[in-house]
């Protein structure tokens, strides 16, 4: 080993298979302790698939899978993952939903609710601690699921296309909190997507995976957007347009295979 | 509320309505009175039973039996749904058997209770526990088995032990499904402490019921039967309460504002 610290995720040559049904054929994902990676892929390319690999939730076939240096065995106690659809609990209260996973790990309910209105706040969601969540909003509940992850204080953050039920402006504000989050305390975070506007305005790196099934990595682009961004005014920069044409070259034929094993 | 105090009062000029007719037709001589005794009649009746002591030792006897039968069928319907619902292969074994004994009509089951059980409160509670069991039952096992799986998924996500998914997740799912049900098990909890009456006993509405059946008294048939529905509604509007403070959650019972 040489004197760089170990990666937070470190897999390589990591093939999933269900039965005869090849989901992933090769993939390496590397992502570095304080890294934000995004990654991008058409439909049924197995997404996802790679996130329930690094929870410890799926075992690979062949390849190593690598947290923080250690291979991985059984669940991995270090990641926080955060759904598509957010499970929380209906009859809990948006504070009893944040404090959650603390009153799992067996802290007392009045300490986890002490955290969890800071955590609350920090997602902007002041002075809705005692709603239910049908009483909030789609965003607001996708906040909730939010603080809900990041109050465990995960080391390796990992998000499955949190935001795509949202709408446009709702997922902007979502962009900007996030970030906001994520620049105050960097953590290693994996986050899928099938959005190249949204991979390329929040992430590092983006990388992207071939249509499935047996998909694998087919790119690997570095962001070079300065940070702290601004989501707003990021997406007309010349800068956005060259990588955003860079990622489309390689994503865009994945996308037009995977239509043509669809039809 | 406007609104609520039209239908209030709609509702009590029905009531009134069919109790003047009732009683005039009685008075005109256009409905027998031996088969349909007036309102008044039955007023009386159940004012004279009002000052007697045996009447309330009546009432608190049905109580007791819908009370605990209500209580003991709901404890052990529970348990059970927990467990079939959390245990895939013992619902396989048990379904069958339980759909057998929902099957046996239950009020052939009193005589025998009387005999295991005596003509004392044990046998009405045993009836009204075989009624209500299978409604907790039943809505347990299916609010266990209905917990949204993207919730389920989320809690192990962030680490929930079996004991915490049974009381954070599986239970106030089922919760809800029992709730919904307590209408239900309530009237079935009464209709079983008074079958059971009705069928043997010393004491009890069924019992009085009963009695004033073998004579051929229908002011005191049709007494009983104001006083048992009366004895319901007040039930009812308890489990009311009960289920809107605990579902203050649902949305059909928050008005946002």
């Amino acid at each position: 080993m040489d004197e760089r610290p170990p990666l937070a995720v470190d897999l390589s040559n990591v093939m999933i298979r269900f039965g005869d049904f090849v989901a992933v054929r090769s993939m390496d994902l590397a992502v570095g302790e304080t890294e934000f990676v995004a990654v991008v892929g058409p439909t049924g390319c197995g997404k996802s698939t790679i996130l329930n690999t690094v929870t410890g939730l799926l075992r690979p076939s062949a390849g190593d899978v690598r947290i923080f240096g250690k291979a991985l065995a059984g669940l991995n106690e270090q990641s926080g993952y955060m759904l598509q659809q957010d499970g929380l609990l209906p009859w809990k209260t948006a504070e009893d939903n944040v404090g959650l996973g603390l009153v799992f790990q067996g802290k007392p309910i009045t300490d986890a609710r002490e955290k969890a209105r800071v955590w609350l706040a920090k997602v902007g969601l002041k002075g809705f601690e005692k709603r239910y969540p049908h009483q909030l909003s789609g965003g607001q509940r996708k906040r909730v699921a939010m603080a809900q992850t990041l109050i465990m204080e995960p080391r390796i953050v990992l998000m499955d296309e949190p935001f795509s039920a949202l709408d446009v402006h709702t997922r902007r504000l979502m962009h900007r909190i996030l970030l906001e989050l994520w620049q105050a305390d960097r953590r290693s975070l994996i986050f899928i997507t099938h959005d190249l506007d949204e991979a390329i305005t929040l992430a590092d790196r983006v990388v992207v995976m071939s249509a499935g099934p047996g998909s694998r990595m087919v790119g690997d682009v570095r962001i070079s957007l300065p940070r702290p961004r601004d989501v707003s005014a990021l997406q007309t920069t010349d800068e956005f347009m060259a990588l955003y044409r860079e990622i489309w070259s390689l994503l865009g034929a994945e996308v037009e295979k995977s239509y043509a094993t669809q039809a | 509320m406007p609104r609520r105090l039209k239908i209030l009062l709609t509702q009590l000029a029905i009531v009134l309505g069919v109790i003047c007719l009732w009683e005039a037709g009685v008075r005109a001589g256009l409905i027998d009175s031996f088969f349909f005794p007036a309102p008044s009649a039955l007023a009386a009746r159940i004012a004279e039973w009002a000052s007697s002591q045996d009447f309330w030792t009546d009432v608190a006897t049905t109580l007791a039996e819908t009370v605990l039968s209500f209580i003991a069928g709901i404890g052990i319907g529970t348990v059970l749904g927990i467990w079939l619902g959390l245990s895939p292969f013992a619902a396989d074994v048990v379904q069958p058997f339980i759909k057998m004994f929902n099957a046996i009509p239950r009020i052939l089951l009193g005589p025998i209770f009387v005999i295991w059980f005596g003509l004392g409160l044990t046998s009405k509670v045993a009836l009204g526990v075989t009624l209500v069991l299978f409604v907790a039952f039943f809505n347990t096992f299916q609010g266990i088995r209905e917990v949204n799986p993207v919730v389920l998924a989320n809690a192990r996500l962030l680490r929930a032990s079996r004991a915490s998914l049974l009381r954070h997740v599986y239970l106030p799912s089922a919760t809800t499904w029992i709730l919904s049900s307590l209408r239900v098990s309530v009237g079935m909890a009464v209709m079983g402490a008074v079958v059971a009456e009705y069928l043997g006993s010393s004491a009890g509405l069924g019992h009085l019921i009963a009695q004033a059946e073998g004579v051929l008294d229908a002011t005191g048939v049709f007494a009983g039967i104001v006083v048992l529905s009366a004895f319901v509604v007040a039930l009812d509007a308890i489990v009311d309460r009960i289920e809107k403070r605990l579902l203050v959650w649902r949305p059909a019972h928050v008005h946002e504002a």
